[in-house]
Formats: C-alpha cells, sequence, structure tokens
C-alpha cells in the first residue's frame, strides 16, 4: 500500500473515527483511541510490511464460524495483506481495541467507511470485541493473554520455513498481568525468536481504573528484560520515538516495546473521568452535549450531529 | 408487564457479605461488570483485588478457603473455567474449598462472542466432582443466589444474570429444588436460566393451541434428584423438551437424557441449545433467535414431540423483551 497520509493524519483520523462512533452509539472504547491512535497508524502506516488487502473493503457479513464443511469461512487476517512468505502478520490481541483497529483500516485505506456502520450490529463481523472473522483480526484473542503465545509460536514456524515475513503483536498492559504473557516471553527468548516483536499500549488502565489500584504490575521494563527480551519504553504519542524503537536490534531475542501513552491523549475532556476510562458512557444528554462540543473542537471537527436522545 | 430489576445482584451481595464476615469478595478487574463497584466502595476491608489474573485467583481462593474464609470469585463466566481450569481442580474442587464462583454473562447472555460466552460451562462443571452448579433464571433467583450458594459445604458455580433482570418468582431459591410452573399432561419442558423467560413467552400461544404444557424450572443442576424429574415424565403423555442456554451436551438436555435412559423411560426426548457450536457476537434476542434458544424454537420442538403442527406464528409469542447493547442499565464495558 503506498503511504497516502501522514502517519500524523491517520492518527487524528483514527482519533476522530471513533470520537464520532462513540457520539453516536452512546459511548465505546474511546480512551483506547486516544492512547493507542498512534501505535495503530505506526503500524500500518509504516512499520509493517503488508500486502494490499485480500477481502472486500466493505465487509461481508458473518459466514458462521469454523466447522466442518463451512467453506464460507475466512478470518479478518485478508485485511492485513496475503498471507505470503514476505509479507508481516499483526494479532491484536486486546481484541476490545477492535474500535480503534477498524478506524485503522479505514484511514489505510484498506476497509471502507461502511465497515464501521456495521460495527456491534447483529449479523455482522465487524465485531465489539474483535472475533478471528473480524476485519484485521487474523486469531481470536479476547480472552486477553493469549496473543503473544500465538505469535510467537506463528514466529517460529515462520522461521523454520524460512520466510522473511516477521510477526507483530499490538498488546494492552492489562496482558501483563495474567501469567501466560510471560511465559510466552520465556519461551520466545529461550528459542531465540527474534522474528516476533509487540508493541504494548501501556496507558496504565484496564477496566476497574488505574493498574496500580488494581493489581500494581511494578516494572515492566525491568521484567521483560529479565526473561529475555530486548525491551525499548518510549512516549507512545511521539513518533520518531517509536521508530527509533523499532530499529532496535535485537538479535536472538524478541523486542518488546513499551509505548507510555496517555488515556485522554487528543481528547482532554476526558481527564473529567479518570480513573474510569475503560468504557466511556455518556451517564446524561447534557454531558454528551458538553463531550461532543469539547471533543470536537480538539480534534479540530464540527461536534457530531446527534438525533434528539 | 413483568417487573424489571435493576442490578439485583449488587444489594444482594452487599446485604448477605455484610452480614457473614467470613466472606470475601475477589473480583479480577470486572468489578463494575459484575456489580459489586458499590460493595467495594462501601466495604474495602472484605474485598480483594486480584487484577486481570485468573489463574492465581483461583488457587488463591484455595488458600483463603484452608483459612476458613468463604469467598465469592467474581467475572464473567467464561474467565472462572476456561483458563482456571487446572486450578479449579486442583486448589478448589478436589479439596472440597467453600469457594462460591459467580459467573456472569452465561451462554449467549455477551455479545462478547466465543471468547466471553460460556456456553459449555455446565458440562464442565457437571463432569467435576464435588462441584455444585445453580443458575438463576430471574431477580429473585439472583436475590438469593449468595444465601443458596454459601448453604453449600463445597465449591458452587453459579450462572448469575446482570443489569435488568425480570422478575419471575416470588419465592427464593431453595437448592434442590426445582420449580413446577405449569402442570399440563402434554409435553413436559424444562427449561434453565434466562430460557425459562423464553418458555414463558410461549405459555399462551401453547395454550391456545390447545397443548396442555408442564414446566420445570431448574435452578439446581447438581447435585439433582432424579425421583421428581422421573415423576413429572410420567405424568405427560408425549414426550420432553429442553431448552438451554449452553451447548446441548453435558448440560441439562443431557442430564435428562442420562436420567430418562437410566430409568428406561421410553419417550421421547428433544434438546434444545447450541448444536455442536460455537456461537458469536451479537444481541441476546439475535443470538436466541439465530441459533434456536427462542420461544419459537421451543415450539418447533414441542410440535416435534406432538408430530403436529400448533399453528403458532412468531407473532402469537409474547414480545421478546430488548435490552439496548448500551442502554444505561448495563454495566459498563461488557
Ligand atoms: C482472560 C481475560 N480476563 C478478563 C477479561 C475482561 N477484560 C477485558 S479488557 C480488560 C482490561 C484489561 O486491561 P487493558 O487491556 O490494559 O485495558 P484498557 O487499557 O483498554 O482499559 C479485562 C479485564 C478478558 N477479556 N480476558
Ligand atoms: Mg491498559
Amino acid at each position: 500500500m503506498d503511504n497516502r497520509k501522514s502517519t500524523q493524519d491517520v492518527a487524528l483520523g483514527i482519533r476522530r473515527r471513533v470520537f464520532e462512533h462513540s457520539m453516536r452509539n452512546n459511548g465505546g472504547y474511546l480512551s483506547q483511541a486516544c492512547s493507542a491512535a498512534e501505535q495503530l497508524a505506526f503500524l500500518y502506516n509504516e512499520a509493517l510490511n503488508l500486502g494490499d488487502p485480500t477481502l472486500p473493503a466493505i465487509p461481508k457479513p458473518f459466514a458462521g464460524v469454523p466447522r466442518a464443511g463451512n467453506d464460507e469461512y475466512v478470518t479478518g487476517a485478508g485485511y492485513n495483506g496475503p498471507f505470503e512468505p514476505q509479507y508481516d502478520r499483526l494479532f491484536i490481541a486486546p481484541a476490545h481495541y477492535a474500535l480503534v483497529a477498524y478506524a485503522t483500516l479505514i484511514e489505510t485505506g484498506r476497509m471502507a467507511p461502511e465497515g464501521l456502520e456495521m460495527f456491534n450490529r447483529d449479523g455482522s463481523s465487524v465485531e465489539m470485541i474483535g472475533a478471528e472473522h473480524s476485519p484485521g483480526m487474523e486469531v481470536h484473542n479476547g480472552t486477553l493473554g493469549i496473543g503473544l503465545s500465538t505469535g510467537a509460536g506463528l514466529a517460529w514456524g515462520r522461521k523454520r520455513r524460512g520466510e522473511t515475513g516477521k510477526v507483530c503483536v499490538f498488546m494492552s498492559d492489562g496482558e501483563v498481568q495474567e501469567g501466560q504473557t510471560w511465559e510466552a516471553v520465556q519461551a520466545a527468548a529461550h528459542h531465540g525468536i527474534d522474528n516476533l516483536w509487540a508493541l504494548m499500549d501501556v496507558n496504565d488502565q484496564q477496566c476497574d481504573g488505574a493498574m496500580d489500584s488494581v493489581m500494581d504490575v511494578r516494572d515492566i521494563a525491568a521484567k521483560f528484560r529479565t526473561f529475555g527480551a530486548v525491551c525499548v519504553e518510549v512516549d507512545a504519542h511521539d513518533l520518531d520515538a517509536l521508530r527509533q524503537a523499532k530499529a532496535e536490534p535485537h538479535e536472538g531475542q524478541p523486542l518488546i516495546i513499551l509505548a507510555r501513552s496517555s488515556p485522554t491523549h487528543g481528547m482532554s475532556f476526558l481527564q473529567r473521568r479518570f480513573p474510569r476510562l475503560h468504557y466511556v458512557r455518556f451517564k446524561t444528554t447534557e454531558e454528551r452535549d458538553e463531550m461532543n462540543a469539547a471533543i470536537a473542537e480538539e480534534l479540530g471537527i464540527q461536534p457530531v450531529e446527534l438525533e434528539a436522545h | 408487564m413483568v417487573e424489571m430489576v435493576n442490578r439485583p445482584y449488587a444489594g444482594a451481595f452487599e446485604k448477605f457479605a455484610v452480614a457473614n464476615p467470613d466472606v470475601l469478595c475477589l473480583s479480577a478487574d470486572l468489578t463494575s461488570s459484575c456489580e459489586i463497584d458499590g460493595f467495594r466502595d462501601r466495604h474495602p476491608e472484605q474485598f480483594l483485588s486480584l487484577g486481570m489474573a485468573e489463574q492465581n485467583m483461583m488457587s488463591f481462593a484455595g488458600g483463603l478457603g484452608l483459612a476458613g474464609f468463604r469467598p465469592f470469585l467474581h467475572s464473567f463466566g467464561v474467565f472462572l473455567y476456561r483458563r482456571p481450569y487446572d486450578q479449579l481442580m486442583a486448589s478448589v474442587a478436589y479439596p472440597r474449598r467453600k469457594v462460591r464462583l459467580m459467573g456472569f454473562l452465561p451462554g449467549i447472555t455477551t455479545p462478547g462472542g466465543m471468547t466471553h460466552q460460556a456456553i459449555e460451562d455446565v458440562a464442565v462443571m457437571r463432569s467435576i466432582p464435588n462441584m455444585t452448579i445453580l443458575e438463576t433464571g430471574d431477580a429473585t433467583e439472583v436475590e438469593s443466589i449468595c444465601e443458596a450458594a454459601d448453604s453449600i459445604d463445597g465449591p458452587v458455580y453459579c450462572r448469575v444474570l446482570r443489569g435488568s433482570v425480570p422478575r419471575l418468582f416470588d419465592t427464593p431459591i431453595e437448592v434442590g429444588r426445582m420449580r413446577e410452573l405449569a402442570m399440563g399432561e402434554d409435553v413436559l419442558v424444562v427449561t434453565s436460566g434466562i430460557a425459562t423467560e423464553e418458555a414463558l413467552r410461549a405459555r399462551d400461544a401453547l395454550s391456545g393451541a390447545g397443548v396442555s404444557i408442564r414446566h420445570l424450572h431448574i435452578n439446581t443442576i447438581k447435585p439433582f434428584d432424579p425421583q421428581p424429574l422421573l415423576d413429572h415424565i410420567a405424568s405427560v403423555k408425549k414426550g420432553v423438551v429442553v431448552l438451554e442456554n449452553h451447548v446441548i451436551d453435558g448440560g441439562v438436555g443431557s442430564l435428562v437424557a442420562e436420567i430418562m435412559a437410566e430409568n428406561a423411560v421410553g419417550k421421547p426426548l428433544v434438546r434444545l441449545g447450541l448444536r455442536d457450536t460455537y456461537a458469536h457476537g451479537g444481541s441476546r434476542a439475535y443470538l436466541m433467535k439465530h441459533y434456536g434458544l427462542d420461544a419459537a424454537a421451543l415450539v418447533a420442538g414441542i410440535e416435534k414431540i406432538i408430530g403436529a403442527k400448533t399453528g403458532i406464528t412468531e407473532d402469537a409469542l409474547a414480545v421478546a423483551r430488548v435490552d439496548a447493547v448500551h442502554s444505561a442499565v448495563k454495566a459498563e464495558a461488557l
């Protein structure tokens, strides 16, 4: 894909789309757009070597689950390009970031804007919690903490087959509370899986609020290093820092980039909601109107036109 | 109109836990989604935040049990058995710890898709020695689930409804006792959980069509005394239909099938539920229709048993309640 937009513009576009969608749908995973817009824009717009999409720009309806005899079944991987040896693969491990990921697909020309209209609609494949068959999703990840292991296995397999494409796992920081994440790093380091890298949105947030109030995970960079990964910490909203981190040599080891983010970046109004940002919903019509005006202004767009609530 | 109760678990749990100081409230980063956020804020000394780490929470609860506490674990049902299954076996079920697993969003009541839908939990729990299984089907059962669960001398898994829940019954759960909701004599309908509300939607249409239904609601799935069920089966002329929010393998339908086979009951049985398939994400009403778990599917099952069409159309069934996915009563996140 040629990079028609700058990564900065893609990130802004992601925030705008997720904001508009959340206003119209009385809430959504809005803060994940704040924290992760640059990261997903960076991945799709420049960091990953992805081929052109192989699936229709307007997603097809849900075609059933995997089952012998269901020939209609496809995963959403085709939106990330063909499964060919030279191309990278991407897993979105925190599947509740799906809305942000779909917005990224649209901003990078991989899905039509109509795709977002199908979000969370009955019978649609554009699911609220990204499913394996949802656009841009390659495997099921809604049960958090399994993504990095699958990525490590795929990377090992690709390496064994001599494929040049890399495997990238986009992760959330909540996942470091799950033991499996550490088992994954341990295995990736043990087997020298260096065609694997992860970009983690470290927004210090989880469902119950600020992570240190729910279950303190302490110095995760030190932990990742001790477990055998090369680990770089950067400002998630600084694209040059992300570029530099990606260039970090990691021969014989997986690379983990900790992108330290703000869960309200670009939508300062949400600071009022701190520390409950996981799923933003409007408590009153007045609040929604106030939020609509304030965030639209910060994003440089007109407030979203809303029907009477 | 049926009365809707908002967040019945929240108040019920708080009342119960406050009166029972050895009860502890454990949460795995789904505190408001499991309606225990108010409890956390008001009773921090009885609340333990364990983060998104269900395996640890399960064995940790085993340890609390050893120390004489009765931990109530809160999460979505799926996260209480799929990932921490081994821990459940070794730390909780084998030693018969008094650990209470409060599993929210059972079956297809969540739009979260495969990873969030506990569709085989009853089958898994039924096969675990020492395990008790309770399932709530209305607000009154949710309000009484804490007492019921805590009366068990050993571990218990509960399917708990949340958010806006209809009130169908006026008496609390009595562990081991099924509810007799209709005493007709043609077909025995056995339901549990949200399937009971579906069956009630079909009640008037069925009696209008001249089909006499005997209807049982099951809230205690394990242990299960077969005799009352056998008596009810003996009282109907045609056969049995089971409807459940679960795969048909290993759940209530299987339970009924096993009892019928072991007692040489030669009557037809139709099991309704998910048929050897995963579901996907969508609204509850859509999923119930799509996967044949709704009142219309039940009518079709009954027609199969009686070998005749009832003439009941979709419109004749009482209107299904539809909760907006983002309605205000729905707890935060998923
Ligand atoms: C194994 C597992 N446990 C619990 C959940 C429910 N859940 C979904 S998102 C989430 C919070 C995880 O933290 P993070 O991904 O960092 O959230 P965010 O920053 O978006 O708030 C939880 C507990 C889950 N999806 N999987
Ligand atoms: Mg987070």
